[in-house]
């Protein structure tokens, strides 16, 4: 092991597949054209000297540290911003070029503090590097005034800023600019007075600042430093993995001092990030090691008993023996279990096949059931594949974009800064949201065309009053359509759009956007050569999720805006591995590659492998689980890494539900709220501690590789192994590799795929098969994944959610996450990210405060048919009259308590995005959430009595 | 099961396929979705009470469920 430290080119790589020829020093090169001649250097080993250049951001010209010389051209032009040219001759090291090197570091050196020995940056600092390489032996300035008594800034929990090492170069302004695109930083005063400035010379944490850590990567000193490094010293090797957040699965260099984490670093070579990270990614990292950590198995009779600490051979037999107490006694559907989309593939696969082969029947489902299970469904029937169709960096080629219930810039922030590059580039933007994202207008420099702020749960009626347009203004792409889809489902698709109901005319009474903007919406999408459409669970997490992801494929078919770059339906995933957990056949009626349990080749295929006999019914789903547990007939479950006590809708129903099971096994990292309701606890790792893959949103299968020991002995697919030889069902892998092996030898669009080709592609995207060995970015190129090719065109009729305003609830509550905390928040409340996100708030328009004499900071309850909790009023715009918002970060805040248990016809995926509510100023918690709390406080001291035992 | 539940399932259900010109693709839709993603207690608690009653059904559930 080693750092492997990666090659700083100097300037971005050129994508021009012209090439240019040029000499270096004498060396014959040859480049893209568009090249800079720092570069073509580099990539034949010589390294013009350089501080204000970096290859991550375009290049500056401002530190004249890269000068060189050009035959025939005149003085001495900086490498970084000089192309290359046909012919030309560089020289790259002279003494005229020596002397102006070491003249320009002397004058650095002469405002720069000499602390080298005990400076943070020691042993990866490039401006000591530049000093050895230009040869400084003397700075004969000796200022009157410098910088080297600069204030520190500490405010940011992660890294510090300390401007008396500041050179500056600009690279992190630039790095905020064009890599971020948050534009918090800029440099105040000229000349001598010139430095960093957060937003209006404010520190980082009150700045504009996300904390991406762009700037910090950037910096080519210690002036902007991670915190950690400050700490222990730098890391010593590097290992490549994934990051565990959101769905856009980056890449991360995990810097390594023995087995402890000094940092994470995006990785340059990471193809889904391309060197970038927020927050989360870069330094949220700590709660792998956290206090709350437990260790050790424990198990218990009742949920009102104390934990026991026993050894993992007791613990396993415990739960093996009481799930098959279970079955004698209630039958064989009596129990079944719960993946997580923070599984890894071969965890949740291992999971699947546990429960199927070892419990003996499909009682297995997954979160993606609350999140993207209406993508599943509409995807598969429409295109043949349940998947997004692009790779991220398509966006780049988009003309227009839709992003329709998404909130890319707090959910998927590094392809929310891709986006935002595209569309600083000229890109249209069209937002469907009925509250106001930072893309519509608070992005520096973005601007969306459209904002269709619609009225909560009228997505059907609005993509329908778009596709009306489409078909009524001859705007169909007739070529596409009748070369690619099934021609009898969109003629008949064409007559049901074209009905007097659908137009945006009609619509608006509906959907409350005014129908001149659905109309020029409509065309823009329509007529721009590459239209995309980006959506997230403002489009699933509706009682017709599966009608509106219906609705997105029609209208993209229609257009021809499939199978190709720039084009294309892509759902954001919420999670890392929501792609990969629905891949390996985690829901109950599906085999891993989504073919039905019922159907009898597939079957048989199965039970050959798996050397068993295989139910061709369908499982129950999580929300029919819990109906099943309170009718009697669902008493054992096995839940990895998913916390559906905080998560799922409803909440007092799933508590309920939790407490009339016989035996609930939780493998978590955390005592997590589900575990408070368990009897046999088996600790988890986490993605520090195993190795596996995850398959992000784009369908891209990358690498997790453990950079320390699991620190309760075991990698989560080793217990569901133990679990699965003690219930008697053998299973013998003795790596991840074995059960990807495993996966790809069932899976066709797997086929080709192995921790080989993983390690030698750095990560592949799924189909890769025989027909696309080296994997596939754009789904659907030639011919859909339907068994014939064609695209299928659905009816998508509107049908009005039951869930109503009324006059006790006159209110629509929807929900979302913020760019700081993740999801249930158990990763990210156990970190610093707390400092900028440490409660959920309501938001409520100042027109409905103001009704209620509701002003901000103030205590409201917020009551709905199934619940009410209380959260403090955050009065803003944002959001519009009559409609609240509000998180779901903290278990104490209980938004789930008031969501109901309306769900998606098609899949059970919850209604979150819409539950009528009233809301009322008050001055104390609810009773549920002084109930829960005291219960949860009598869990804590039964784990803790465990441990003090022990 | 919750029969109230499963009829609120069904019906959802329905109310998908309702827009379908074809009477019989209608029903046909809405009987295979429940026949291919809903587990067997959860059928046949339908399935009996639109035996027994069948009253809250709308009436394309109805005739779907009476075809499982």
């Amino acid at each position: 092991m080693s750092m492997n430290k990666e090659k700083d080119f100097g300037t971005p790589a050129s994508v021009a597949t012209q090439t240019v020829n040029l000499e270096i020093d004498g060396f014959k090169v040859t480049v893209p054209a568009g090249t800079s001649v720092m570069r073509a250097a580099a990539s034949i080993g010589i390294d013009i000297p350089k501080l204000c250049a970096t290859d991550s951001i375009e290049p500056f010209g401002s530190c004249r540290l890269c000068v060189v010389q050009i035959e025939g051209g005149r003085g001495m032009p900086a490498s970084c911003t000089t192309p290359v040219g046909e012919g030309m001759k560089v020289v790259t090291q002279n003494k005229k070029l020596a002397d102006v090197r070491r003249g320009v570091m002397e004058l650095y050196i002469s405002d720069h503090p000499l602390d080298c020995l005990t400076c943070s940056a020691n042993g990866d600092c490039e401006l000591q590097d530049m000093a050895g390489a230009v040869g400084l032996r003397e700075v004969r300035y000796k200022p009157v005034t410098t910088h080297l008594n600069a204030e520190k800034d500490n405010s940011n929990p992660y890294f510090s800023f300390d401007p008396s090492k500041c050179i500056v170069c600009s690279r992190c302004v630039r790095a905020c600019e064009e890599t971020q695109g948050t534009f918090a930083l800029t440099i105040d005063g000229r000349g001598f007075d010139s430095k960093v400035s957060p937003s209006q010379n404010q520190d980082f944490l009150s700045s504009e600042c996300v904390s991406c850590g762009a700037c910090v990567q950037a910096c080519p000193t210690a002036t902007l430093m991670e915190k950690s490094v400050i700490e222990h010293g730098q890391p010593e090797h590097a290992i490549v993995t994934t990051c565990a957040y959101c769905g856009v699965g980056c890449s991360f260099r995990a810097e390594m001092k023995g087995e402890q984490v000094i940092r994470m670093v995006p990785n340059k070579d990471g193809k889904a990030n391309h060197g970038h990270s927020c927050v989360k990614g870069r330094f949220a990292f700590g709660y792998a090691t956290h206090k709350d950590r437990i260790t050790k198995p424990m198990i218990r009779a009742s949920i009102k008993d104390a934990w026991q600490e026993v050894s993992w051979e007791d613990a396993i037999n415990h739960a093996a023996s009481e799930l098959r107490r279970i079955q004698a006694k209630y039958g064989k559907d009596s129990i079944g279990g719960i993946t997580s989309s923070r599984c890894t593939n071969e965890e949740t696969y291992l999971v699947q096949k546990l429960i199927r082969a070892g419990f003996g029947n499909n009682n297995v489902d997954t979160c993606a059931r609350v999140c993207h299970s209406p993508t599943g469904y509409g995807l598969k029937k429409t295109f043949g594949e349940a998947s997004g169709t692009q790779d991220f960096d398509s966006v780049m080629d988009s003309d227009v974009i839709m992003v329709i219930g998404a909130n890319p810039t707090d959910g998927h922030p590094v392809f929310g800064s891709m986006m935002k590059k595209r569309l600083r580039q000229g890109a249209k933007l069209i937002v469907v949201d009925p509250r106001e994202i930072d893309l519509v207008n608070k992005s520096p420099h973005i601007q969306a065309d459209y904002h269709l702020k619609l009225r909560p749960s009228t997505n059907v009626a609005l993509i329908n009053a778009l596709a009306y347009v489409v078909v009524t203004e001859n705007l169909v792409d007739e070529e596409f359509v009748k070369a690619r889809c099934d021609v009898a489902s969109f003629e008949k698709w064409r007559t049901f759009i074209n009905q007097e109901k659908h137009s945006p005319e009609a619509s608006e009474a509906i959907t409350g956007v005014p129908a001149a903007d659905i109309r020029a919406a409509a065309r823009l999408y329509a007529t721009e050569k590459n239209g995309a459409i980006y959506y997230g669970l403002g489009v699933t997490e509706h009682s017709q999720g599966s009608t509106m992801v219906i609705g997105i494929a029609n209208l993209a078919m229609a257009t021809g805006n499939i199978g190709r770059r720039g084009v294309g339906v892509n759902p954001l995933r919420g999670q890392n591995n929501v792609q990969g957990s629905c891949d390996m056949g985690s829901f109950p009626h599906e085999f891993p590659g989504y073919r039905n349990v019922a159907d009898p080749v597939t079957r048989a295929l199965f039970e050959d492998a798996w050397h068993t006999p295989l139910s061709g019914n369908p499982g129950l789903r999580i929300p029919n689980m819990f109906d099943a547990a309170l009718d009697g007939s669902f008493l054992g479950l096995y839940c990895e890494g998913e916390d559906i006590a905080q998560s799922d809708p409803d909440i007092k129903h799933v508590h309920a539900a939790l407490r009339a099971m016989e035996c609930v096994i939780v493998q978590d990292i955390f005592l997590n709220e589900t575990a408070k309701f368990a009897h046999v606890f088996l600790p988890g790792a986490s993605f520090l501690e195993k190795d596996g893959t995850f398959t992000n949103a784009e369908r891209r299968i990358s690498p997790v590789r453990k950079v320390m020991r699991p620190l309760a002995g075991y990698a989560d697919w080793e217990v569901t192994q133990m679990l699965s030889n003690a219930l008697g069902y053998p299973m013998n892998y003795s790596h991840p590799s074995e059960i990807m092996d495993e996966i790809a030898s069932l899976k066709p669009t797997f086929a080709n795929v192995s921790y080989k080709k993983i390690d030698e592609m750095g990560s592949v995207q799924w189909p890769c098969n025989d027909e696309n060995p080296e994997g596939s970015p754009t789904l659907h190129a030639d011919h859909f994944l339907r068994d014939d090719g064609k695209g299928l065109f659905m009816l998508s009729e509107y049908v009005a959610t039951s869930e109503k305003i009324t006059p006790m609830f006159p209110l629509i509550l929807t929900t979302g996450r913020i760019l700081s905390q993740y999801n249930v928040g158990a990763q990210t409340r156990r970190t610093e990210n707390n400092v900028w996100h440490s409660e959920d708030r309501l938001e409520i328009h100042p027109h409905d405060a103001e009704d209620r004499g509701v002003v901000d900071g103030d205590w409201v309850g917020i009551k709905s048919r199934a619940g009410e909790t209380v959260l403090r009023a955050l009065v803003t715009d944002r959001v519009q009259v009559g409609v609240v918002y509000t998180t779901f970060h903290f278990p104490e805040s209980g938004a789930n308590v008031i969501t109901t248990d309306n769900s998606d016809w098609a899949t059970n995926c919850p209604e979150y995005k819409v539950t009528a509510v009233q809301i009322a100023k008050v001055l104390a918690p609810s009773e549920w959430q002084q109930n829960y709390a005291d219960f949860s406080e009598q869990q804590l001291e039964f784990l803790e009595a465990a441990q003090h035992n022990a | 099961m919750k029969t109230e539940r499963l009829i609120k399932m069904a019906n959802d259900i329905s109310n998908y396929f309702n827009a379908e010109p074809d009477r019989k693709d209608a029903i046909a839709g809405v009987r295979n979705h429940i026949a291919h993603s809903w587990e067997p207690r959860m059928r046949k608690a339908l399935i009996e009470y639109n035996q027994q009653d069948g009253s809250e059904l709308t009436e394309l559930a109805r005739a779907a469920v009476s075809e499982l």
